[in-house]
């Protein structure tokens, strides 16, 4: 073997190796992550945490009820507006639609998609909140359904599209009108795929935080109805984080813990769904 | 699995709608000097006036006057009062006018984290004027270690902290500089929101202080009851009479003593570097900022419920966390001008 | 049985069916309005935003013009506010983060596409894309407790006391910055350019591997010469698309860059960027001008990653067909 040769075999081994470990180094900060929460927030998710609302100012024993409920509220209220539109505006694109309409509505959404979630943030303030004269929950599911909807409409669409033509052309040939077609169907086919497109999209607004510092404002007390600021989980952990008092670094490390987690399960589970579902062809 | 979301969805919103009138809910938003305070007395409140819930949010005193001014807020908290143009221009968005309720006496102290460096250092004007200009660099700088023979100061550079958004804290501090020092007062000025010529910014009190609390060499400016509650060491100012004097209630409420007997109407009014041999310079009132008109009269009087209560019973929680109480004669004069709220 | 064709109901009357193919024609065509009102309104929605944008930020753009891009003065006192320091802010974490992620990123990619067998390949995947889903205030939270004191208290001291001859490295050591701030995006952005380049690496078709490995290059020389080059145009794709998130990014940012408008050429300096100012500043921000300059930077930001975002698109799409064959956009 030529020293040359010997070379090239050992930068090849070598590079290969350094690939190895940067996937390695890529993959521990997720384990890093999730083992640094547990281990200091762990502790303090207790009974307290998910039922009792903060104490005043420097005081122990306060729990984030109010901001989970309030993270609920607003992520429903997030999918009720998002999921329709992105699912509906999906069917349009992939069953009625072509040519020049069909590109403004994805270059529209891909667009939103893009757009920085404290932009949204600006945007939800100046048309919910600014002309009601109030923070509130609808102002900050509104701002979080925003950024539902190109990701709901653009993994739909292509789950919708995924579906073998031999079914639609079966259901036409049994006389069945457009709209039967999609709603017998379509639909049940990618099914498994429009409901990985919402949990992903609900995962991925579940720990946005930007848009809700100018749209639900905060709320130490339970927010009643969905017309008042709002405490959330996001903003909670953002706040005890950068404040000194020890107590609340421990509530925002059980925050960030569970608000991880869930997002962590919600993934897992879509992807769960999503692989046993449809045959979607590899290339 | 349709069924059960639907249902659950019904449910979920019916509780949301159930909830709706349960409790008047006061939303408001500003200074985080008070906060510890107005947690605290929010939080009592409440106890006592289960279907009243006052949502305090501090976002600062600049956030404060801009939502209360814009309306999305109910009231607004600051300790920089609001200027002639700020209440004009509150005036004439909403035709009639807002009034300032003293709440408490506070401090701005200067909080530090010098390594190995436990002792209450004394300040004088030059040297934290200096200091905040970037021209003091160093913690051995002469104008610091001059006042405080017998502390080792290590020749470290100074991390000054201050605030990263418009805040009266920051209102206060640079009141203070602006009176005892002419290039502060014309390189800077004051204000809630400045163009600091060094610093890190934080935002709110509370990140300051924790900034200050893990920034070895650090020194910004915090509340007094922020330096307390996380055991942070803050020095002596040498006041107007050239005595070195820590922020305490018997300091602060000395130099609240002259602003008592000469109260303006509109309680607008600075006790920054007060007279007084005992006076503590960078004292200040702290505000509420009510509208002067309310369209809901439920809340209405339960704002002027609450600040009625404020002024009697509140005023006994205050000097727990620090805060001195308000003189006597501007309690009474408050009292007086809660009528003007309709 | 009204049909046996299979036509598009809207081939012409048939005598006898008319009116059984106006009935279908009409339930589809209020299934097409109603689904195409909430396509439009997707698009409505986008215009909306945009335009807010642009009449928000209407003071500001008269009274700065370009000034607006050229001025470092962020004073709300004075009422004068330049966006220089904050463009420069955004500029350099999202370049110090890609710095450190592209390599990272780019190798880490080419360990799952041509070397790891398929199935480790994707559970690690599998954990990247997890990872691409953890909150940015979580990735603040650990920048605060974790980046920023071993920042303060290890890594730029050693750097500078190794490199701080550079004028990048001068100055004292914060704990936060621009390189703080870049070194927390970085782990943002790493599985985005993971996850995308591998797929573009694994549409490289077996044959360009082949036909190098046949011409006697070891396995690194042919995925560095050949499989690399080939998917090029897919991989800068997604450092644009990671590009993009860097630039947007808000809580992680504002958590440990320093907030101060500064410009520095010290990567230890406390700085600023676009997305952290408007966070911190926007609720309290008295003063119109002072608002719309805000919303003026939101705007800048807006257009600065619509275009990457269009870049990026493009570079993957194109790779993709140029690798398999089949195109969708």
């Amino acid at each position: 073997m030529s020293p040359r040769l010997r070379w090239r075999k050992f930068v090849s081994g070598f590079m290969l190796t350094m690939t190895g470990v940067c996937a390695l180094v890529a993959v521990s900060v997720l384990f890093l992550i999730l083992g640094y929460l547990a281990v200091h927030g762990g502790a303090s998710i207790n009974w307290n945490f998910f039922t009792k609302l903060p104490v005043p100012v420097g005081e122990t024993g306060g729990g984030l009820a109010n901001a989970i409920l309030g993270s609920a509220k607003m992520l429903l209220l997030a999918t009720i507006f998002g999921v329709p539109i992105g699912f509906f505006g999906a069917i349009y694109l992939a069953e009625f639609s072509g040519g020049a309409i069909a590109f403004v509505i994805r270059y529209a959404a891909d667009l939103l998609n893009g757009v920085p979630s404290i932009v949204i943030g600006i945007f939800a303030y100046s048309l919910v909140v600014h002309p009601f004269k109030q923070y509130s929950t609808l102002a900050g599911g509104f701002a979080l359904g925003l950024m539902m909807i190109p990701i709901t409409l653009r993994s739909t669409e292509e789950f919708l599209r995924a579906v073998p033509r031999a079914l639609r052309e079966a259901a036409m040939a049994l006389g069945a009108s457009k709209w039967k077609t999609i709603v017998s169907v379509i639909v049940p086919a990618a099914y498994r795929g429009i409901l990985t497109a919402v949990l992903l999209a609900f995962a991925r607004v579940a720990g946005e935080t930007a848009p809700l510092l100018f749209t639900a404002l905060g709320n130490q007390f339970w927010s009643p109805g969905w017309t008042h600021p709002t405490a959330s989980l996001p903003v909670m952990i953002f706040t005890y984080a950068l404040a000194p008092y020890d107590d609340w670094h421990r509530q925002a490390w059980a925050a960030g813990l569970v608000l991880l987690v869930l997002i962590l399960v919600i993934n897992i589970v879509a992807r769960a769904i999503l692989s046993r579902g449809i045959a979607v062809p590899r290339t | 699995m349709k069924r059960l979301a639907g249902f659950l969805l019904v449910v979920l919103a019916l509780a949301g709608v159930l909830w709706a009138d349960s409790a008047l809910s006061i939303t408001g938003a500003g200074a985080t000097f008070p906060y510890p305070m107005y947690s605290k007395w929010f939080d009592e409140y409440h106890k006592k006036n289960a279907n009243l819930e006052i949502n305090y949010q501090s976002i600062g005193s600049g956030g404060g006057i801009k939502q209360v001014t814009e309306g999305t807020v109910d009231f607004g908290a600051t300790d920089g009062p609001m200027n002639d143009d700020q209440l004009k221009a509150y005036q004439d968005k909403h035709g009639f006018g807002i009034l300032h309720f003293p709440t408490v006496l506070g401090a701005d102290v200067p909080a530090y984290n010098v390594p190995g460096v436990t002792a209450e250092l004394n300040f004088t004007q030059d040297a934290i004027a200096g200091i905040f200009l970037g021209k003091i660099t160093k913690w051995n700088d002469p104008a610091i270690s001059g006042p405080n023979k017998g502390l080792n100061l290590p020749a470290n550079d100074i991390v000054v902290v201050h605030r990263s958004e418009g805040s009266g804290t920051t209102y206060i501090w640079t009141d203070y500089l602006s009176k005892v020092s002419d290039e502060w007062k014309t390189k800077v000025g004051k204000g809630a929101s400045v163009n600091w010529p060094v610093g890190l910014g934080a935002k709110g009190n509370e990140s300051v202080a924790g900034t200050i609390k893990n920034t070895p060499n650090s020194f910004g400016y915090v509340e007094l009851i922020y330096a307390i509650q996380n055991n942070m060491p803050y020095g002596r100012v040498r006041n107007s009479s050239g005595a070195f004097v820590k922020a305490d209630l018997a300091s602060v409420t000395a130099a609240a003593a002259g602003a008592a007997k000469n109260m303006p109407d509109d309680f607008r009014v600075s006790i920054t570097d007060a007279p007084g041999k005992t006076a503590y310079p960078i004292s200040s009132f702290t505000w509420l900022l009510v509208p002067a008109k309310f369209s809901d009269a439920t809340k209405r009087d339960a704002i002027k419920g609450f600040v009625k209560w404020m002024l009697a019973d509140g005023q006994n929680y205050t000097e727990a966390l620090s805060y001195a109480k308000l003189p006597k004669e501007v309690v009474a004069k408050e009292l007086k001008a809660l009528n003007n709220v309709q | 049985m009204a049909t046996t064709t299979t036509t598009v109901p809207s081939a012409g009357p048939v005598a006898g069916s008319r009116s059984f193919f106006s009935r279908l024609r009409e339930g589809d065509e209020i299934a097409r309005m109603i689904t195409f009102l909430f396509a439009a309104s997707v698009v409505l929605v986008t215009v909306l935003l945009v335009f807010e944008l642009w009449q928000g930020s209407a003071l500001s753009r008269h009274k700065f013009g370009f000034h607006f891009f050229r001025t470092s003065v962020w004073d709300p006192i004075f009422e004068q506010f330049g966006a220089l320091p904050f463009i420069y802010g955004t500029l350099v974490t999202a370049t110090v983060s890609l710095l450190i992620a592209v390599p990272l990123g780019i190798g880490a990619a080419i360990f799952l596409a041509e070397l790891a067998p398929a199935r480790v390949s994707d559970t690690l995947e599998f954990f990247i894309d997890l990872l691409a889903a953890v909150p940015s205030v979580i990735y603040g939270v650990l920048g605060i407790f974790i980046v920023v004191p071993l920042m303060r208290q290890y890594i730029q001291p050693a750097l500078k006391h190794s490199l701080g001859f550079l004028p990048l490295f001068q100055g004292p050591a914060y704990g936060v910055g621009f390189l703080t701030a870049g070194i927390v995006l970085a782990i943002m952005v790493i599985p985005y350019i993971i996850s995308v380049s591998r797929e573009v690496l694994l549409s490289v078709p077996r044959d360009q591997r082949e036909a190098a490995l046949s011409l006697g290059a070891t396995r690194w020389e042919s995925t560095w010469k050949v499989v690399v080059p080939f998917a090029r145009a897919g991989i800068f794709g997604s450092i644009f698309l990671a590009l993009a998130r860097a630039l947007g990014e808000t809580m992680a940012v504002t958590m440990v860059i320093g907030n101060t408008p500064v410009i520095s050429a010290s990567l230890f300096s406390p700085g600023y960027s676009i997305a952290a100012v408007i966070a911190n500043e926007f609720t309290e921000a008295t003063g119109d001008l002072h608002t719309q300059s805000l919303i003026e930077l939101g705007l800048v930001l807006f257009i600065l990653t619509f275009i990457l975002n269009g870049f990026a698109r493009l570079l993957i799409v194109a790779t993709s067909q140029r690798g398999s064959g089949t195109g969708h956009v």
